[in-house]
């Protein structure tokens, strides 16, 4: 059976999976199975997808007789699909391995488990669609199974809030696309995505496509501005259904754009990578910065999210200038680079939201200002949620570190683009890419620090326990690939290289065979890294002073009150909370970005009661961009209102003119 | 026979990194001393206070996790290995192309990270600072950093040190805008990077001009002592940095005689010596900086490395 | 004109576009002088390589002019105007440094921009230090806008200045008697301001143009 028949087959059992999970309601053990069954067809998926990319074979369609009468269901399997399915596949896998262990926790489970598998398989149907109308039902099918988990907790208000804002968005995302695959279909109607690619369009409608594609699948990804729905939903989902859509999700918007705008419309202008260019770096120092204000964990990760996506999209943008000009080598090192960040934080941002959801299970808060001192009560989780926040931080010698490494030559071949705007563009946006690399490492250091160490704030934090061996087994498989992708990062360049041929032409040099698993970009010369090597000299080297210091120093240890020079407080309360530790960023860079204030009402000597501080924030998207247009919409809608009061009459005048319009229309054009 | 060579010199560069840096700190305290009329402390005293550190018993807080305890050797690794990296007196060393400067940079970032970890680790307001202020530093004195890179790699071709080295001593190099202002931010960055005026007090204990010895302010005994010597080693390996990039006469590729050897350790002392005394002076003539003046003087950083990062963009057409 | 002498001549430069930046930086007034001498003393310098490269002895005489007047005479008289002002306060800025550093890099890169265009086909060092020239009279420019202290606004229209004469002598050849007008018209000018501001002193009883805002009836 071909790869993409058995991928179809776990689509379909996905499928029904979702309808005997109706079937079993509240069954007892409905949960865990569900979960199992949705592992083990992940477990399918991540195989022959990645079965399909290492053995670089050559793309795979089939077409059933579904859908549409004249144009049936296109389904199409080639090296940029495979590499998004293996990504899907593997996250959706942990994701559904954790919940195995938290799923029975659930409140109403009859909200949450038939929904699931249907995400799932929309996430994959999506990636696997060869027309343009299998992809959108697909697509709509993703964003609505994800609506419905988002608002699995609705009675909270705020969850509520979350899911229209979403529901909002995603209409608007597929409004965007259906116009930007209507474009390229022309007016023949080819809905199939082979006729659209052998479609040759004018430069002026690719650059609207461009632009749409940009919109619509940049709004899912979450590009500013219109990331403003990430943060409120990605939060409200139960955790694994937040690993998800952070993880998988938005990788999946980051494919739509790619098939969109590298496969589809053909060759690029220059100005479109300088467009993607601006706003990946935008995008990526916007997102860490608000997630630094963050107190909330989850919300901070959502947030961190819109970051990774600005730095993916920095190196498609990358790609993007270098394929207009015909650089092929650079672009497929950019190409690459933004592909790998987009396989690196799956898994690490995975790792991290099912992390924060085993904390929030065991001690009920998601706020970090409630926990503290994590790391005594649920060690386990500490040391992988450790090794999330090293990886995501771009420390060597793990993942985060080489898809970043790889961005920056990137950047670093750009004086060979001829443009003026390129020229300048590229070293600036270097600077945003460094800042933000600089800012979530201190986001992370914030994140764990306030969370895990110190002294817990309030009972729940000290009253943890470790979570379950499955959460535990998803976050050590997550944090393993971390580690390995780190320190083999050759495999992984080179199972891309197959996508970098088919979509820019070139591909990088073969990275398997070199000496030592180094990895060499361009040319030996150039740059090289090597993270075995790092790895262990820094091991051996640590081992070595250990050594040294155990035969040689003294080994007495004692246990003491803190020194806190000489005025320890007992009370946790005195310890830096999440916000005091962002202080001096917000104060340097917030008064710009999100127009902070600060307010400090002091009573006077004497008077007993708290002094207090009043910090605000705002979203400038939320300002200047949701906010007008909605009140231009409500206005318009309140205007039409009239319309719902007219009588028979009315309505039937309405339908008469309409008719005699449209005749008119069609006598005037014909 | 070749290989066991190439090893050899790779593990003196090693060594040679560990046991100079102590003396670098001693010898900058010295010249400082000397600056303000007083005697000073013996060139060895660092050493003497490694050792004690050593001898002594640790004294670790009630709440202190593995994390605190391990943190220092990772720290003190990360940076001896940083320091390895970088060419004292010879470049082409046989793993020289296992980490180039980014992969420096982003090793001392990593440490940087561990460190301020151990700030909040034991939940006092002390580590808080310390590490919320560090944290603050770092995210403006690394873009600086990478700019620099970004600035040398363009001219040199390559992020690789010894290429970056080989390029400064060819006569290709001439004398550019650009590296100038590369040089000007990389000692802004040093000067932030290693808690030295104006930015940080390396002498001091008073919480409002502290932030690297408020995040190791609960660390005691070996695990001080660890992180003292991580920090002498990071000094150097700025120094070496500058002295390498900017000054990289005297350096020899690892296949030369010992006598070449022995001429490139000492022109690597006389850099050494160089760059404490003109750091002590540079000390000892200004004033440290309030806290949130210290954004200000990195953001100029980050100004003047961009703007010599786009002089070369620009400059390169024509 | 080999490798050697252009770059010299563009480490000048670049050094004078440095020197702006570095007085952007400054907050105060003393050391904004300071900073502004030394612009002085590099302008005279890079006027005096120009003029052993390109074999112009007039070109010494403007060096050794902008030397005498604006590296010594010119900071010693503000110093004393400031002295007897008894302004020698903090320099207040309009916007913050962050957001006028960021501005300045632009006006950099645009100026870079413009006059490579514009000048195609040129001699490259005179494009460059054109092109150099041109981003210290538009950052000159920016400090003027971005400064409410009238002294600093003085010092920001002499860094103009700066900007024309490095354009001036790149350009191969200035006439002198040119020169000599130019630094007879910015001394009168001086003074006149000289003038001015101790007559606005006398009146308002400070020099700050915020308030002359204010008495005007527009806030800030």
């Amino acid at each position: 059976m071909t790869t993409l028949a058995t991928l179809l087959l776990s689509v379909g059992a996905l499928l029904a999976v979702a309808v005997l999970s109706l079937a079993a309601g509240r069954a007892r053990h409905a949960g865990e199975i569900v979960y199992a069954a949705c592992l083990a067809l992940s477990a399918v998926g991540l195989v022959a997808a990645l079965t399909h990319l290492i053995a670089a074979a050559a793309p795979a369609e089939i077409v059933l007789p579904l859908g549409l009468p004249w144009t049936g269901a296109h389904f199409r399997l080639d090296a940029l699909s495979a590499f998004f399915l293996a990504l899907v596949s593997l996250s959706s896998g942990a994701a559904s391995l954790y919940a195995i262990g938290h799923g029975g926790e659930e409140p109403e489970p009859e909200r949450v488990l038939p929904f699931y598998p249907i995400f799932l398989a929309g996430m994959n149907l999506v990636v696997l669609a060869g027309d343009a109308f299998t992809f959108l039902l697909s697509w709509e099918v993703m964003s609505l199974s994800s609506w419905a988990l988002v608002m699995a907790h609705h009675r909270e208000k705020e969850n509520a809030h979350a899911g229209y804002v979403y529901l909002v968005m995603a209409s608007f995302s597929a409004l965007t696309l259906l116009l930007a695959f209507g474009f390229m279909a022309g007016a023949d109607g080819a809905y199939a995505f082979d006729s659209m690619r052998a479609h040759m369009a004018t430069a002026s409608s690719t650059g609207l496509v461009l632009a749409l594609a940009l919109i619509g699948a940049g709004s899912k990804a979450g590009l500013a501005p219109l990331h403003v729905w990430l943060p409120l939903a990605h939060p409200a989902a139960p955790s694994h259904v937040s690993a998800l859509m952070s993880g998988a999700m938005t990788k999946v918007a980051v494919y739509a754009f790619i098939r969109i705008v590298f496969d589809l419309i053909g060759p690029p202008s220059w100005w479109w990578g300088a467009l993607v260019l601006a706003i990946g770096g935008i995008t990526a120092a916007l997102g860490v910065l608000y997630a630094l204000m963050q107190h909330d964990l989850k919300r901070l990760l959502a947030y961190h999210t819109v970051e990774n996506i600005g730095i993916i999209f920095i190196g498609l943008g990358l790609a993007l200038a270098f394929q207009a000009y015909g650089i092929g080598a650079a672009a497929a090192l950019a190409l690459t680079a933004g592909l790998l960040h987009a396989f690196n934080h799956s898994v690490f941002k995975s790792l991290l939201f099912l992390g924060s959801g085993a904390v929030l299970s065991k001690t009920g808060a998601r706020d970090m200002e409630l926990l503290g001192g994590l790391i005594h009560r649920m060690p386990q989780t500490a040391f992988l949620f450790l090794v999330g926040c090293a990886a995501i931080s771009a420390l060597p010698p793990l993942n985060g570190f080489v898809s970043e490494w790889l961005t920056l030559q990137a950047i670093l071949l750009s004086p060979q683009l001829p443009s003026w705007g390129l020229k300048l563009l590229a070293p600036a946006v270097g600077a945003l890419l460094a800042l933000s690399a600089a800012l979530a490492a201190a986001c992370f250091v914030k994140a764990y620090g306030v969370t895990f160490l110190g002294r817990s704030r309030t009972l729940a934090a000290e009253s943890a326990h470790e979570t379950d061996r499955f959460s535990l087994a998803a976050m050590s498989l997550l944090a393993a690939i971390c580690f390995i992708a780190g320190i083999v990062p050759s495999l992984f360049i080179d199972a891309l290289a197959p996508v970098a041929r088919s979509l820019v032409g070139d591909r990088m040099p073969a990275q398997f065979g070199l000496a030592w698993l180094t990895i060499v970009p361009i040319a030996e010369s150039r740059s090289s890294y090597n993270g075995m090597l790092v790895f262990l000299f820094v091991t051996a080297s640590g081992c070595l002073a250990a050594w040294v210091i155990h035969r040689f120093a003294s080994h007495a240890v004692r246990r003491a009150p803190a020194w806190d020079c000489g005025f320890p407080d007992p009370s946790p309360a005195t310890q830096y909370t999440a916000a005091s530790f962002s202080q001096p960023i917000r104060r340097v860079y917030g008064a710009y970005v999100f127009l902070a204030r600060e307010q400090v009402d002091m009573p006077a000597p004497g008077e007993l009661r708290p002094a207090r501080i009043h910090v605000e924030l705002r979203d400038l998207a939320w300002d200047w961009i949701y906010a007008p247009i909605t009140r231009a919409v409500s206005y318009v809608a309140d205007r039409l209102n009239p319309l719902q009061f007219r009588t028979i009459r009315q309505y039937l005048s309405f339908v008469f003119f309409a008719l005699v319009a449209l005749l008119t229309g069609l006598a005037v054009w014909s | 026979m070749v290989v066991i060579r190439d090893f050899a010199v790779q593990g003196a560069q090693m060594l040679i990194v560990l046991a100079l840096a102590p003396l670098l700190t001693g010898f900058v305290r010295k010249v400082k001393a000397r600056m303000l009329a007083r005697q000073g402390p013996p060139l060895v005293q660092p050493y003497r206070e490694l050792i004690r550190l050593m001898r002594k018993e640790v004294v670790l807080a009630d709440n202190a996790s593995w994390l605190f305890r391990v943190i220092p050797y990772m720290v003190f690794a990360g940076t001896w290995v940083a320091a390895a990296l970088v060419p004292t007196f010879a470049t082409g060393l046989i793993f020289s192309w296992s980490a180039d400067l980014i992969a420096v940079t982003a090793l001392l970032g990593s440490a940087r990270f561990f460190v301020a970890l151990a700030g909040m680790d034991i939940g006092t307001s002390f580590g808080g600072i310390g590490s919320s202020r560090e944290a603050m530093i770092a995210t403006l004195a690394e873009p600086a950093m990478i700019m620099v890179v970004f600035t040398l790699a363009l001219l040199a071709g390559s992020t690789q040190l010894s290429e970056l080295a080989g390029f400064m001593l060819s006569p290709a190099v001439g004398l550019r805008v650009s590296l100038a202002l590369a040089l000007i931010a990389l000692i802004m960055v040093a000067l932030a990077e290693n808690g030295r005026i104006p930015v940080d007090n390396p002498a001091t204990h008073l919480e409002l001009t502290m932030v690297h010895e408020a995040m190791i302010l609960e660390y005691s005994g070996r695990h001080l002592a660890m992180i003292e010597f991580a920090g002498s080693l990071k000094l150097l390996l700025y120094v070496s940095l500058i002295a390498c990039v900017f000054a990289p006469w005297g350096l020899v590729s690892p296949r030369a005689g010992v006598l070449a050897f022995i001429g490139a350790a000492v022109a690597y002392l006389g850099k050494l010596a160089a760059g404490g005394f003109l750091l002590a002076l540079f000390e000892t003539g200004i004033a440290k900086m309030r806290v949130f003046r210290v954004p200000d003087f990195l953001g100029a950083a980050l100004m003047v490395s961009l703007l010599g990062a786009l002089l070369l963009f620009v400059s390169r057409s024509l | 004109m080999d490798g050697f002498q252009l770059d010299v001549a563009h480490l000048f430069a670049g050094g004078l576009v440095l020197l702006s930046f570095i007085m952007l930086y400054q907050d105060r007034l003393y050391a904004l002088l300071n900073a502004f001498a030394l612009q002085a003393v590099v302008l005279s310098l890079s006027v005096a390589w120009q003029a052993w490269i390109q074999g112009a002895p007039h070109l010494f005489i403007s060096a050794a002019i902008a030397l005498v007047f604006k590296a010594f005479i010119i900071p010693i008289a503000l110093h004393r105007i400031i002295a007897e002002l008894g302004i020698h306060r903090e320099v207040e800025t309009v916007a913050g440094l962050g957001p006028t550093m960021l501005f300045g890099i632009g006006l950099v890169a645009l100026s870079m921009v413009v006059m490579l265009h514009v000048t195609a086909g040129g001699d490259p060092l005179a494009r460059e230090d054109i092109a150099f020239a041109l981003s210290v009279v538009l950052l000159g420019l920016l400090m003027m806008i971005t400064r409410s202290n009238a002294v600093s606004q003085v010092v920001g229209f002499m860094s103009i200045e700066n900007g024309l004469i490095l354009a001036a002598a790149g350009a191969k050849g200035m006439p002198l008697v040119v020169e000599i007008s130019v630094a007879f018209s910015v001394l009168v000018a001086l003074i006149v301001i000289g003038v001015f501001l101790f007559r606005i002193r006398e009146r308002f009883d400070t020099v700050d143009v915020g308030v002359f805002d204010r008495l005007q009836g527009q806030r800030r």
